[in-house]
């Protein structure tokens, strides 16, 4: 079926809307990576069985319920995989094993009643819905207020939800200047890190003499620690598609791309989904709804190059070059994809835009703080209780969504600092718990929203070994174009290597710090520029640690392995030797039923002897 | 010499993206997907049929991680080592892995092309680390214990392929 005009396509959402509305009963089984790779395919494929088994009619108290399967994006709390949320009812349930499957069926399905035992429980409360877990209570769902409750692979799902409304409205009521007006007066700013304003990109574009323009998507994800995008391309791809068909509107560009990690074999799977679907519905391709209007969308899949999350590396890519940034300017407003104009923004920025034409600049602006309105997608992750994607206002502290959301630090440990950015932003502190998440405010403590990942860090973690990390991921990336950015981060991960290896010495903190700074203001492109920032950012707010490890070789934390020294408690020793007959190296020494003891010089840390011993003799000292 | 066989299906590849220089990178794709690896023959092929030179293919070939000269084993574990992976202990499942499978820094595949191990730096899916991906399929909060079952498991799998192929 082809939709050949406005009123075409309110007929045929009415349709879907009226064929939804026949399934009242309907059983959403969370397919996004994490809940599949929990054994959600397993559960899908098992209702089914079950829906088949029945008649898909079936009587709940005085009302006849039309049964309904289906496979939706991630609901987020992946903590709890794999979730199955059950409507009308909005039972939420967790952690969901194919055994539970006929109960679910026969008590709610069949019966409407709650299965308890698999909802959230706290504190001997339970939660029946997903709207009472203060999980989700406390957050503001706007980008992700269909993940979850949609079905993922179906157009008509996602359209019985409003979707391609806001593009009908672009394409058939709005001039380009209205539709640029709206999205510059909303503030909506860029989502994938720098904050750029979209209003402003999107008018520069469109001011182009050039006429060919493209539109671009950039779904190379690649922070550690991310996966907000990933969940919008999995969970609620036909709302991104949207954003990126009124920008093409609204900039007069006739194709897309899309550029994807290579990691997310689903998200790519789902969009072209979305994709083929849109296009049969003549929603995409030539002479949309009967217009002169004709939009194509390719999809690219990356390969692997960190870098290639930087606009000109991208693009590069996708010409199916070298992904290696250039000098700018010319910008990628005036200069992209092919040397065309090209508006490119990230997968949550283009996921904001149909709702800022449907409810306008004004309701957007109520989201948020002044400087930066709306909401944002956070992945909270790390040693916290609920990890899983959550969104907030902008402007929310970092206490409510590590606490209240997030509910605290996992086994009991402390709250050390929240890693922001990945590797091109910053940790927060403890100092910072009550400080509102924004553009501004977090810039200002040395760090960056970044495209979203949050990262928790408890005192096990040590925060040297951290900086170590991140810089071994960004030396390994750098595309080694510029020589600030591949030899400086070189130099400074070798610097961080010999400390966390208890090799450091006296002139290394100010090393770091000059050849940081160096790097700072001198590489070419982004990556390069904040490579540095993880490093500069925890030296400044946890400079003790990085001593204790120079001048007396202690990891507080327990972690870096050079200054671990294993010894036996002589009054727990049993002298059973079990320990020295696993010790590798011999390092182990004792007569039997008498305490044994560790020669340090021999020992290789392993812990072998650790794990072996029966009476939890052993223990590490820092 | 690559049998025939390779460049025809290569050719079915190019069809598919056309011959530009920029398929360059989907049909790279699309070859490795198919044999595991990118054979060099191929990369030289693909070179002159969308037009650019052999030095062009090979330069943007070893930019990406994902390309490969060398075969890759029939299971491709990737171990992420993404941050929130990294700080809820990633490094003793991929020292596990290594250990079982005789695999180090420099050796990523066994002997029989069964397994690859590969760090990554992020599957996203951070919510469940530490993760890991074994081909498309992700396996989550995994432990070196749990990973020795995912071994066996594997094994397990293809012992049975084996035994069914020799029926037939």
């Amino acid at each position: 079926m082809r939709l050949e005009s406005r009123a075409q396509a309110i007929a045929y959402r009415d349709q879907c809307l009226e064929n939804i509305a026949q399934e009242t009963c309907r059983i959403l089984i969370c397919g996004g990576t994490g809940c599949l790779a929990g054994g959600a395919g397993v559960l899908y494929q098992k209702f089914m069985k079950l829906v088949e088994g029945t008649d898909t009619r079936v009587q709940i108290g005085a009302e006849i319920a039309h049964l309904g399967v289906h496979k939706s994006g991630c609901h987020g709390f992946c903590e709890m995989g794999p979730l199955v949320r059950i409507e009308p009812y909005h039972f939420l349930y967790l952690k969901v094993q194919p055994e539970d499957c006929e109960e679910i069926f026969r008590e709610t399905v069949l019966g409407g009643r709650p299965v308890e035992r698999l909802m959230y429980h706290q504190e001997d409360k339970i939660y029946p819905t997903q709207e009472e877990i203060p999980f989700y209570a406390r957050q503001t769902r706007v980008v992700l207020e269909h993940c979850g409750h949609i079905d993922a692979e179906h157009i008509d799902a996602a359209i019985a939800a409003g979707a391609y409304e806001a593009f009908a409205k672009a394409l058939f009521t709005m001039t380009s200047e209205e539709i640029i007006k709206v999205v510059s007066d909303s503030g909506l700013r860029g989502r994938g890190g720098a904050g750029f304003p979209t209003g402003k990109k999107w008018s520069q574009v469109a001011r182009q003499a050039e006429k060919t323009r493209y539109v671009v998507c950039n779904g190379d994800e690649g922070d550690p620690g991310a996966f907000m995008d990933r969940s919008i391309m999995e969970g609620d791809p036909h709302r991104m598609i949207e954003g990126m068909m009124i920008a093409a509107v609204a900039t007069g560009a006739q194709e897309g791309y899309i550029y994807v990690r290579a990691e997310y074999p689903l998200a790519v799977e789902r969009l072209k989904m979305a994709i083929a679907q849109a296009e049969e519905l003549g929603m995409l391709g030539d002479h949309i709804l009967g217009t002169d209007f004709s939009f194509h969308l390719h999809i690219n899949r990356g390969a692997g190059a960190f870098v290639c999350g930087e606009g000109s590396a991208l693009t590069g890519s996708i010409e199916g070059n070298r992904g290696m940034p250039r000098v700018k300017p010319p910008r990628t407003v005036e200069q992209g994809l092919w040397g065309k104009p090209t508006v490119l923004n990230n997968v949550e920025t283009y996921a904001n835009v149909p709702m800022i034409i449907m409810r306008g600049a004004e309701w957007f602006r109520s989201i948020g703080t002044e400087g930066s309105p709306g909401t944002k997608a956070f992945a909270l992750t790390g040693n916290v209780c609920n990890t899983g994607l959550i969104e907030v206002p902008m402007g929310t502290t970092l206490r409510e969504i590590v606490f209240d959301i997030g509910g605290g630090i996992k086994d009991g440990g402390t709250f050390k600092a929240v890693q922001t950015g990945g590797p091109s932003g910053g940790c927060l502190t403890k100092e910072h718990l009550d400080e509102p998440l924004d553009f501004e405010s977090i810039k200002k403590f040395g760090s960056i929203i970044g495209s979203g990942g949050l990262v928790v860090m408890d005192n096990h973690t040590c925060m040297v070994e951290v900086a170590r990390f991140f810089m071994s991921f960004t030396q390994r990336e750098s595309c080694g174009k510029c020589v600030p950015c591949r030899e400086g981060t070189k130099r400074m991960l070798e610097i961080l290597e010999r400390i966390v290896a208890g090799k450091g010495e006296e002139d290394d903190l100010y090393m770091l710090d000059e050849i940081g700074n160096m790097i700072k203001n001198m590489a070419l492109c982004g990556l390069g520029k904040s490579a540095p920032l993880p490093v500069l950012s925890t030296m400044r707010y946890f400079r003790e640690e990085y001593e204790e490890h120079i001048f007396q070789h202690k990891c507080r934390a327990h972690v870096c392995t050079a200054m671990q020294k294993y010894v036996i408690d002589p009054d727990l020793c049993k002298g059973c030797t079990k320990c020295a007959r696993n010790c590798p190296v011999g390092a182990i020494s004792g007569k039997v039923k008498e305490p044994h003891r560790i020669d340090s010089d021999k020992c290789i840390k392993c812990g072998a002897c650790m794990s072996s011993c029966n009476f939890k003799a052993i223990s590490v000292e820092a | 010499m690559l049998d025939q066989s390779y460049y025809d299906k290569t050719d079915e590849i190019i069809a598919v993206y056309g011959r530009k220089p920029s398929s360059l990178i989907p049909i790279m794709h699309d070859i490795q997907d198919t044999y595991r690896y990118l054979p060099g023959e191929l990369l030289t092929y693909v070179a002159g049929q969308i037009g650019i030179t052999e030095a062009k293919a090979y330069s943007v070939a070893t930019f990406y991680e994902n390309f490969s000269f060398e075969p890759k084993g029939k299971y491709v574990i990737k171990v992420c080592d993404g941050t929130a992976c990294h700080v809820r202990k990633s490094t003793p499942v991929r020292e596990y892995l290594c250990k079982e499978l005789k695999l180090d820094d420099n050796k990523h595949t066994t002997d029989d092309l069964m397994f690859t191990v590969e760090t990554v730096s992020c599957l996203g899916a951070c919510g469940l680390a530490p993760a890991l991906m074994v081909n498309d399929a992700v396996y989550s909060k995994m432990t070196p214990e749990k990973a020795a079952d995912m071994l066996q498991d594997l094994r397990g799998r293809e012992q049975k392929e084996q035994e069914g192929g020799s029926e037939e």
